[in-house]
């Protein structure tokens, strides 16, 4: 088997508890490399909490997690590892507001992977460009609109030369007419076959971009279909009554 | 017409100017209404009352005289602090040697004044205030290339207050953003000593702590160990500044939003470069008004060790007032030394609030 044959991301019998609750129950999710999963789920479904899982933001007690062959456990080599693999754009953007649009994207290469500044600046400038956003390098993130802090937030996470991209509501926080420029974003990222796992409600993105949609409800994957079996024939009551209730 | 008519569009409006606000009158602004003529009326008694002291400050003083006995008719002797001046500002330092401290207090002017603007902030800086105080300390201490040693119980005045607030100050922070991470660690060892410490600290009153560094300290350390007074002096305020500094850098650190260390992580930060370069810099932008008020404490705390006998500004300031020859001056003495107080604390608030306009001008919408 050779690196390319290997899945990016292997979940299973995966559990978890906040507490006492129960918020993740015996998951299974295999996405192979360069594959766009889209999962979505009525709110306090687990579906963050999932993803969070994926580069050890939350701590899972039972199962397995292992990304591009590296197990996710107690070892901090592994940990390391594999956030040098995965890349994550969070709902509320989670940009360094006392740094610049440049610094924000240049200072985590030198401080996680040791780069000189120069070639820091360098790549930074390079996905500003490719998010299409370069004007605003020398701009403090609260300078700029919602929509433009989450194509930062983007070209921030790209810089690391991710190969899975982890997507946390990413548009959820944003104004209407800002959704659009961060999805377009999202497609031409997918259209060069980044690996991409996303947590959204945007089922227009979905249908588009997807090769499989995860419907989780309560803690559990009820359904995982391609996005037109998903959409135009659910089997499942629960999908059905979500997808009633989202897409009015 | 009415009704909508489905198809309009706005006629473009140009933006105008807003209406001109009519100018008060100074009478309505002074006696409009009853709080302003009460405002009015006492802030006038105030200054009338105030006229005596003008008198004496002023037209009844006495600016310059050779003769002590010129100064016996009431009102103030600035002629006593033109007298003193060297002695108040230097203490007992040798008079000889009175230009080192002269040159220790320009280089910490001049250091302040190069370290005012956030963009010099960094390693660099630090390394040159390292290297700074090493010259100071070695210029006050002397005994190399010709200059006479003076051990520290000679030390006094200004150079002596300054030294001590900037140290204590300087020395504290380190330790207060330990104590305060610390304070937050989700491992109990180091939460429950930060919190043992800060809590201590601050349970004492700061007189309290000189004491025991400067009496209990010497009894506790075995024979024949010894550390300098004005070393002791330091360790006392250096602590005291630390716990206060602390709780202000956590109030900050709560500020931070836990989204920044996830974003941190999932960037692959290590832990302690995400502290210093992501969470500590916004924690600190923070606080800036309750930093500024623990450094001013700290400046006129720093007066307190005149209690131990170490010899600063304010305890020169009382020893010169005791000279038989003057009229003991004490009032005048005291108002001078106030005045050099007021001008430190003012200088370090003006900084605060223009640090202030400056982070939030920048950072924030």
């Amino acid at each position: 088997m050779t690196v390319n044959d290997l899945n990016a991301i292997e979940v299973a019998a995966l559990d978890k508890w906040y507490g006492a609750f129960h918020v993740l129950k015996n998951i299974d999710l295999t996405v192979a490399t360069g594959e766009r999963i889209v999962v979505c789920g009525p709110s306090g479904s687990g579906k963050s909490t999932l993803i969070r899982c994926m580069n050890r933001l939350e701590e899972h007690q039972r199962g397995s997690i292992s990304v591009n062959g590296i197990l996710l456990g107690d070892s901090v080599k592994n940990l390391d590892a594999i956030r040098r693999e995965v890349g994550m754009v969070f709902q509320h953007f989670n940009l360094f507001p006392h740094l610049t649009v440049k610094e924000n994207c240049a200072l985590p290469q030198i401080l996680a992977r040791g780069k000189r500044r120069r070639d820091a600046e360098e790549m930074a400038m390079h996905f500003l460009a490719k998010v299409r956003i370069p004007e605003q390098a020398d701009k403090y993130p609260g300078q700029l609109s919602g929509g433009q802090q989450q194509r930062v937030a983007i070209a921030r996470a790209l810089c690391m030369t991710p190969k899975v991209m982890l997507f946390d509501e990413p548009t959820s926080a944003l104004d209407p007419e800002m959704v659009k420029e961060v999805l377009d974003t999202m497609v031409t990222l997918a259209e060069e076959g980044m690996t991409m796992i996303v947590v959204t409600h945007e089922m227009g993105f979905a249908r588009k971009v997807a090769d499989r949609v995860v419907f989780m409800e309560a803690g559990e994957v009820i359904e995982v279909n391609e996005p037109n079996a998903f959409f135009d024939a659910p089997s499942h009551p629960s999908t059905r009554r979500f997808l009633a209730n989202i897409m009015h | 017409m009415t009704g909508f008519d489905v198809a309009s569009t706005a006629v473009h409006i140009e933006p105008s100017a807003p209406p001109k606000q009519p100018r008060r009158p100074l009478l309505q602004l002074f006696f409009g209404d009853l709080v302003a003529s009460v405002l009015t009326v006492s802030t006038g008694l105030l200054l009338i009352l105030m006229i005596p002291a003008l008198n004496w400050a002023v037209l009844d003083a006495v600016w310059a005289t050779d003769n002590p006995s010129a100064c016996r008719d009431g009102g103030a002797c600035w002629a006593f602090i033109a007298a003193k001046f060297r002695f108040i500002i230097f203490g007992v330092y040798p008079p000889d040697e009175q230009w080192r401290a002269l040159l220790v207090m320009g280089l910490i002017l001049a250091m302040i004044l190069a370290s005012l603007s956030p963009k010099l902030w960094g390693q660099r800086l630090i390394a040159a205030w390292i290297a700074c105080v090493a010259v100071m300390l070695a210029l006050m201490w002397g005994g190399f290339l010709g200059m006479t040693p003076v051990p520290t119980s000679s030390w006094g005045g200004l150079p002596v207050t300054l030294l001590l607030a900037l140290l204590s100050l300087g020395l504290g922070f380190p330790f207060a953003v330990f104590l305060a991470l610390g304070r937050r660690s989700s491992l109990p060892i180091p939460r429950m000593l930060s919190l043992m410490t800060i809590e201590l600290v601050r349970g004492l009153p700061l007189v309290g702590l000189l004491f025991v560094a400067s009496i209990l300290l010497p009894l506790l350390l075995p024979a024949g160990w010894s550390i300098d007074k004005l070393g002791r002096t330091l360790a006392a305020l250096t602590v005291f500044a630390a716990a206060y500094l602390a709780e202000v850098i956590r109030g900050g650190l709560q500020g931070v939003p836990a989204g920044q260390i996830e974003a941190a992580k999932a960037l692959g930060i290590p832990g302690w470069k995400a502290v210093w370069h992501i969470v500590l810099p916004q924690a600190l932008q923070k606080v800036i008004p309750p930093l500024t008020n623990t450094a001013i404490v700290m400046v006129k705390n720093t007066s307190l060790v005149l209690i131990v006998g170490v010899f600063d500004m304010l305890s020169a300031a009382r020893v010169a007032a005791t000279d038989p020859v003057w009229g003991a001056p004490y009032v005048e003495s005291y108002v001078f030394v106030a005045l050099i107080y007021f001008l430190i604390c003012f200088g370090i608030s003006n900084y605060s609030r223009w640090l202030e306009i400056r982070v939030q001008s920048r950072s924030y919408r």
